[in-house]
């Protein structure tokens, strides 16, 4: 005769299996581990550096002084082929209108949103909002960081309020 | 007693969840689903390409899972990835016969260095018109066919050398040598054993020589390695030179033969100018700098006689209608699957040589040497089952050997040439493979079945069905199957290698900057459209999710309008679709940064949409466009919207 001792063990020995399924490998708790660091990873609040300059490569603020004229040429040609299919100076197209961009973020930022779309767009405010107005992502054109930052220097001088070279 | 109906109940629950035990498929080891289980999200431990066979094919396949990952088009016009319909790719079938746009797929074979696979390259012979195509592994994109002439079933091919320095190539049918109209019973037909050389750097293709031979039918190749790596061997059948009901008539004798061909020979030979020029046009066709295959047409080739090359080619009696001829890891074991033979035929390298130094031979047939067969055996496996065709090694001193007629795996010991072990396949396995099991390294772990025939193992789907690959473990010393998977076309043979060694290589774009297509757009900015006479070049871009220009207007019945359509992006996988209203080809497929090309011809006036086929990103949908077409000679302008164009403006 079963005791009611013996009883509550097999139960949770029958818990253990339903919960186990029939693999019941150490696999399932990596996945979840995986699950849970993919959940922390939105979780986590960006940091007042990465409110102001995005989230990517560059850590820094970009120091910008007078335009340097080669960088910004180089810059022209990476975003006529790489760019120009989206984005114009003075309109709306894909995306946003980029001639003032350079009034409205930071040169840092630029970058990380040339260089870093996909997380920029999962987790920075101001490029989450964008995503929703547009509806499309921003592609990653696999730029190098001087090419992105040759872009920087060409979208400089698009602005009306372009300091002189 | 109502606590007892209570485990009961439990138990009963925990049986219905089904855990494996209670319902295992039949042959498999108990813990195959978790030998088999790669989570989602992980990757497999292997690549393994099978032969897609009679679809032209080859197949893409994540080992241990069975997991199919790609297709790569070869020998088959490929709609979907617009292989063979698109401007670039069209060329790939060209042969000396014209346009040959199908090939039954057969044999892959990796590139080696030093005997182990590299990772650079995939060779695959196509039987039916011969042709060795090689794709590269960093794009897994066929980039060069090269046709084998003077040869009729191309089915011993391309079993490459120890260092790639040669892909070898065998004639299935005799057929006149050269070519030429003659009397089916009483011509005199001849045999091609062809040697297509390698470059070291760009894996590019080209005949080196032929050999003439007697007319049997040459099935299945092997090069050798380590001391046997200068030589290849060749298995015939139909050594009676039947012509007709081969399938009693090419089973007389008891023996026939393996061709022995001696590579060094040969190209001393070939340098010392004992060949001689024959005449048979052939095509080679390759994929150039700026993604556009071309193909040169060859006239001329060199063939040796053998009788003008003395060293050059032993027969290596073996029973009886030989199909597979394997080499083992050391080099020094030649296994035959004699598929009408009670035993499997094992062979000496090392008394191959001695008995060539002793001159044991018995005669010689048409100045070929026959050497004498109790000379150079090394073995015989007794009872290995009915019908052995291949064998694979697990470089543990083990050869594992597929048997068709009973249908089963047989693994036998190379020191004393016992069988320690059999497993059923289901059903009738053609090839097997285990991962660098042609190797002088194998990998080992795993052997796969191909099987033929697969009858009840799946859901019905009508007079058709799949054929299968099987997978088992051979880390122990018993055979254990694991895994049943459905496969594409027959697949023949197979390769597999560690994903280690290609994953990182794999090219995740083609740089936009580096394209040199003659009709690539790499800018929106740089977009028009040309007209010089009824051929109209349309010079497109598509990013997500635009094609520019999506408006044409001033297109005529009559015209061939060309859309060159370059996909600007730079990220990994995003590729682009063109699909075009009553185009008579296929869609194009553009990988970010390439250029295709697809030819359309308007035949009716109207307005014509276009669209993305692949989808892009959530305004996929939208990606699309309208091209106006008008009556022969109409007044209306060409025009189209962005570049240079006017429209909308």
């Amino acid at each position: 005769m079963m005791t009611w001792k013996r009883w509550p063990m097999l139960a949770v020995l029958g818990l253990a299996l339903l919960s186990g399924g029939c693999g019941g490998k150490d696999d399932d708790d990596k996945d979840k581990g995986k699950e849970r660091e993919e959940h922390g990873k939105e979780e986590t609040e960006l940091s007042a550096f990465e409110l102001e300059h995005g989230i990517g490569p560059v850590k820094e603020p970009i120091q910008l002084g007078a335009i340097d004229k080669a960088m910004a040429a180089t810059g022209k040609s990476v975003f006529e082929t790489k760019c120009s299919a989206c984005h114009k100076m003075d309109t709306l197209y894909i995306g946003p209108a980029l001639g003032e961009v350079t009034t409205r973020r930071s040169g840092a930022y630029i970058m990380n949103m040339i260089l870093n779309p996909q997380e920029m767009v999962e987790r920075h405010p101001i490029a989450k909002q964008l995503l929703a107005e547009r509806m499309t992502f921003m592609a990653n054109q696999n730029l190098t960081l001087e090419e992105a930052r040759a872009v920087l220097e060409y979208l400089r001088t698009q602005s009306k309020n372009a300091p002189k070279p | 007693m109502f606590r007892t109906a209570h485990v009961l109940a439990g138990a009963a629950l925990l049986a219905t969840l089904g855990c494996a035990t209670s319902s295992k498929p039949i042959g498999a080891a108990g813990d195959a689903a978790s030998r088999v289980y790669v989570a989602p999200g992980e990757h497999d431990e292997l690549y393994a390409f099978m032969s897609g066979g009679f679809s032209g094919n080859v197949t893409v396949y994540g080992l241990p899972s069975g997991r199919l990952l790609q297709q790569i088009a070869v020998f088959s016009q490929y709609p979907e990835k617009g292989y063979g319909y698109s401007e670039q790719t069209k060329a790939m079938f060209n042969t000396s016969y014209g346009f040959v746009p199908w090939d039954d797929a057969h044999h892959p074979q990796l590139s080696i260095t030093n005997g182990q696979a590299d990772g650079r390259w995939l060779f695959i012979n196509g039987n039916n018109t011969p042709r060795i195509a090689r794709i590269d592994l960093t794009r897994f994109e066929t980039e060069e066919i090269i046709e084998i002439p003077n040869s009729s079933g191309g089915h011993g091919s391309p079993y490459i050398t120890e260092n790639s320095e040669y892909a070898v190539s065998a004639t299935r049918f005799a057929l006149p040598t050269p070519q030429e109209d003659m009397s089916i019973k009483d011509g005199k037909f001849g045999g091609m054993l062809s040697f297509v050389k390698i470059d070291p750097t760009t894996g590019g293709m080209t005949l080196a020589f032929q050999i003439h031979v007697p007319g049997y039918d040459y099935d299945l190749a092997r090069s050798g390695k380590g001391p046997s790596r200068d030589w290849s061997f060749f298995t015939s059948y139909n050594s009676e030179e039947a012509k007709t009901l081969l399938e009693a008539n090419a089973s007389q004798k008891d023996k026939d033969y393996i061709a022995a061909v001696n590579r060094k020979a040969a190209e001393a030979c070939v340098a010392g100018g004992k060949a001689k020029n024959w005449n048979t046009p052939y095509a080679h066709n390759r994929v150039g700098e700026d993604g556009m295959a071309r193909t040169e047409m060859i006239k001329t080739q060199k063939v040796l006689e053998v009788t003008d090359c003395p060293g050059l080619l032993y027969f290596l009696p073996t029973p009886k209608s030989p199909h597979g001829v394997d080499v083992d890891p050391t080099g020094e074991f030649i296994v035959a699957g004699g598929k009408l033979a009670t035993t499997i035929p094992v062979h000496s390298f090392s008394k191959m040589v001695k008995a060539i130094a002793d001159k044991a031979f018995d005669g010689d047939v048409g100045g070929i040497p026959v050497l004498k067969y109790e000379a150079i055996i090394a073995g015989e496996v007794q009872n290995p089952g009915l019908g052995p065709l291949h064998t694979e090694f697990d470089g543990k001193g083990y050869a594992y050997t597929s048997i068709f007629i009973s249908s089963e795996i047989v693994k036998f010991s190379l020191k004393d040439f016992t069988v320690v072990d059999r497993v059923p396949t289901y059903y009738s396995i053609g090839h097997l493979m285990i991962p660098g099991g042609d190797t002088e390294k194998p990998y080992g772990k795993y052997v796969i079945a191909l099987n033929k025939i697969t009858k009840d193992r799946y859901l019905p789907t009508g007079p058709e069905l799949t054929q299968s690959g099987q997978l088992y473990d051979i880390s122990g010393d018993k055979m254990k199957l694991l895994l049943d998977f459905p496969m594409t076309g027959e697949p023949h043979y197979a390769q597999a290698l560690p994903a280690s060694v290609l994953k990182e290589k794999s090219q995740k774009t083609y740089s936009l900057t580096d394209n040199k297509d003659a009709y690539a757009t790499k800018s929106e900015k740089d977009v028009k459209v040309v007209r010089q006479g009824t051929r109209v070049h349309v010079y497109m871009t598509a990013i997500r999710s635009h094609f520019l220009p999506d408006n044409i207007e001033g297109i005529q019945v009559g015209d061939s309008v060309f859309f060159h359509l370059t996909n600007l992006e730079q990220d990994w996988d995003v590729p682009h679709g063109f699909a075009m209203l009553g185009a008579q080809n296929s869609e194009l497929l553009i990988m970010p940064g390439q250029t295709r090309t697809l030819t359309w011809q308007p035949q009716r006036p109207g307005v014509y949409p276009f669209y993305c086929t692949d989808f892009c990103s959530a305004l996929h949908q939208e990606m699309q466009g309208y091209i106006r077409v008008s009556v022969k000679g109409s007044s209306v302008p060409l025009v189209w919207n962005g570049g240079s164009g006017t429209l909308g403006k």
